[in-house]
């Protein structure tokens, strides 16, 4: 019988990421329901740091996976050296957090092991053993639960924010090497550098009033609707990432996980859908207003007010009603 | 060099969906559906690849009879041939399912590369290509937004988090998903659309693959409408009133005006 719940860890220059702690809280509350010990794994050439990070956590047991191949992260290098693990320790469960990283690697780890996996999913539930996963789709205008009933180990990705990290319970963690068995020959991709994208001329974190534009506008043309609403507000000009993949805009005013962060006093946003990815880099902004003609859309749901409707109607009857009333 | 692009079609993004009777679906009756949006980047980096090597463009698309208006259109923007997985459970499907039905329809073609979107807008599991790549045995990189073509191998960018980005370099074949961004997407031409006629579709029935169709480890039990965490306000109706109600908003909640 698989027992266990296997979290894989992941860390950027020697100290655990955000997401990976969110991971092990959601792994401690699974556990607690399904009566399964909770143990982690730490792919690094030194993974010391790490592992004397959470030697103060409520954990089983730490694996230091450590090894010169493993340095920089390659989906070879982890997929080799985590499936020993997991034939090894043989996990019930093996929970990451859905990051860049595990999208690259951990769906390509569950097959390699028998497993199969649920990715980006905000919530796990055990009742009696059987496993329930929560996940958004249609880009997050529902919300889907799935069973599981493999014979294979359950791989589940968590989305970021899924559980709480300041939650995750303290205690005590024995560390233990893991030796990989791993040859160069085996990796087949080759790491060569990374580098930092172009510079930004806007710096929306600054910005007090953000209009923010989705793929709703239809065209570049219209572009013009929601600039005289800025400068009528004196708001910069924020987007989601489809406006500025398309050129709408400069991708230093994409707002979301691979753009800005932000949290001005007044987000508006017009004809954005709300997916989790633009949803992270606005969220805590101080008052919400979403324009959207879809009642399911997901910007609702963090919205302070919600206007249903056809922003090309709503638009430039606001301007002109702010325009007024300044 | 042979180039395989995998195809999702899914509802357009203004669909306004609702759920199906059952609450285990939506209703799809009136809803209009098109290519999925990362994987328009695929197709069009497939093709920006086929001109500069001589290759060929497979358009390889699993779902029911509708998906071959998608495989028309990716036909009309340059791609020269396609394989139509005739599959009328794609929907339902796990990606592990969906990824072996694929590998199956598409693994004696031996293709130099296989691109795809990084994930799809319905269900968005983002793992089809991976998992491919990983049964047929390659090398794979995701979140790609640049490739460069070597000798015997490939050069590409992936993008990381917190705006960074890197290098890695493949042995070919291998298997890329395509992260929205870089490349120009291109139009169907008058001229691509009358060619698209003439270009073969070869039909391939997913039952007929060998794969167990079991619906996988997974079983999706219902699809529902998201409890609200945050106390919303919601106007609706009538233009004039909502702008009224708004502007009192502006300037008594969020203190702006
Ligand atoms: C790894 C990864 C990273 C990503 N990073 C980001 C990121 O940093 N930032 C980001 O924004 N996205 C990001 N995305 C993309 C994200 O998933 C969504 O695809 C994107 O945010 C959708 O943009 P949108 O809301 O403008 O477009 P859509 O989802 O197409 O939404 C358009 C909306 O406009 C509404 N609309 C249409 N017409 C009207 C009208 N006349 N009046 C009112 N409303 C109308 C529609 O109802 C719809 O809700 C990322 C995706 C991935 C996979």
């Amino acid at each position: 019988m698989s027992q266990g719940i296997l979290v894989i860890i992941e860390h950027t220059d020697a100290k655990v990421n955000r997401i990976s702690l969110e991971a092990l809280t959601g792994a401690q509350k699974l556990g607690a329901e399904m009566g399964q010990s909770v143990f982690a794994a730490v792919l690094a050439d030194d993974c010391s740091a790490m592992t004397g990070e959470l030697s103060s956590k409520k954990l089983d047991k730490i694996y230091a996976l450590s090894n010169p191949l493993l340095a920089d992260y390659t989906p070879d290098g982890y997929t080799i050296a985590l499936q020993q693990l997991i034939e090894k320790t043989d996990p019930a469960v093996v929970i990451v957090g859905y990051s860049y990283q595990a999208r690259d690697y951990a769906a390509k780890l569950a097959l390699r092991c028998g497993g199969a996996m649920m990715s980006d999913c905000i919530a796990i539930q055990a009742d009696s053993g059987n496993i329930t996963l929560t996940r958004q789709v249609f880009a997050g205008k529902f919300n889907a639960d799935y069973s599981f009933s493999g014979d294979g180990c359950c791989f589940i990705s968590l989305q970021a924010a899924a559980y709480n990290a300041d939650e995750l319970e303290a205690g005590t963690a024995a560390v233990e090497g893991f030796a990989v068995n791993l040859d160069s020959r085996e990796i087949r991709t080759t790491v060569l550098e990374s580098f930092e994208g172009t510079k930004k001329d806007v710096d929306l974190a600054a910005s007090d009033i953000i209009v923010a534009i989705g793929r709703g506008l239809k065209e570049e043309e219209n572009l013009e609707i929601a600039e005289a609403l800025a400068s009528a507000m004196g708001a910069d000009i924020g987007a989601s990432r489809p406006v500025c993949d398309d050129g709408w805009v400069g991708a230093d005013r994409q707002v979301g996980s691979s753009g800005q962060t932000v949290s001005p006093k007044l987000y508006l946003s017009l004809g954005i859908s709300g997916a989790i990815q633009h949803v992270v880099g606005m969220k805590s902004s101080k008052y919400i207003v979403a324009i959207n003609k879809d009642p399911h859309a997901p910007i609702f749901d963090i919205a302070d007010v919600a206007v249903v409707g056809d922003l090309f109607e709503i638009v430039p009857k606001l301007t002109e009603a702010v325009k007024a009333a300044k | 060099m042979k180039i395989a692009i995998l195809l999702k079609q899914v509802p357009v993004k203004d669909a306004m969906l609702e759920l199906n009777d059952s609450g285990n679906w939506i209703e799809e009756d009136d809803v209009q559906f098109e290519i999925n949006d990362s994987d328009h980047y695929g197709l069009a980096e497939a093709l920006n690849i086929a001109k500069e090597n001589e290759g060929e463009v497979t358009v390889v698309t699993m779902g029911p009879d509708r998906v071959k208006d998608s495989i028309k259109q990716a036909l009309a923007k340059g791609a020269h041939r396609a394989i139509h997985i005739d599959d009328e459970e794609v929907s339902s499907s796990d990606p592990l399912t969906c990824a072996k039905i694929i590998a199956a329809a598409i693994k004696d073609e031996n293709f130099d590369l296989i691109l795809s979107g990084l994930q799809s807008d319905d269900l968005g599991f983002g793992q089809t290509g991976v998992l491919v790549a990983e049964i047929l045995g390659m090398p794979h990189a995701t979140l790609v937004v640049e490739t460069e073509i070597l000798d015997g191998k490939i050069k590409v960018k992936r993008e990381l988090e917190g705006g960074w980005f890197q290098n890695v370099e493949l042995p070919l074949p291998a298997m890329l998903s395509i992260q929205s961004g870089l490349t120009d997407i291109p139009y169907a031409t008058i001229k691509g659309i009358m060619m698209a006629k003439k270009k073969p579709v070869a039909e391939v029935e997913a039952d007929d693959l060998g794969v167990e169709l079991d619906g996988g480890a997974f079983k999706l039990e219902k699809i529902y409408t998201p409890v609200k965490s945050k106390e919303t306000t919601v106007f609706e109706g009538d233009a004039d009133t909502i702008v009224a109600q708004l502007i009192d908003k502006l300037k008594n909640e969020a203190k702006v005006l």
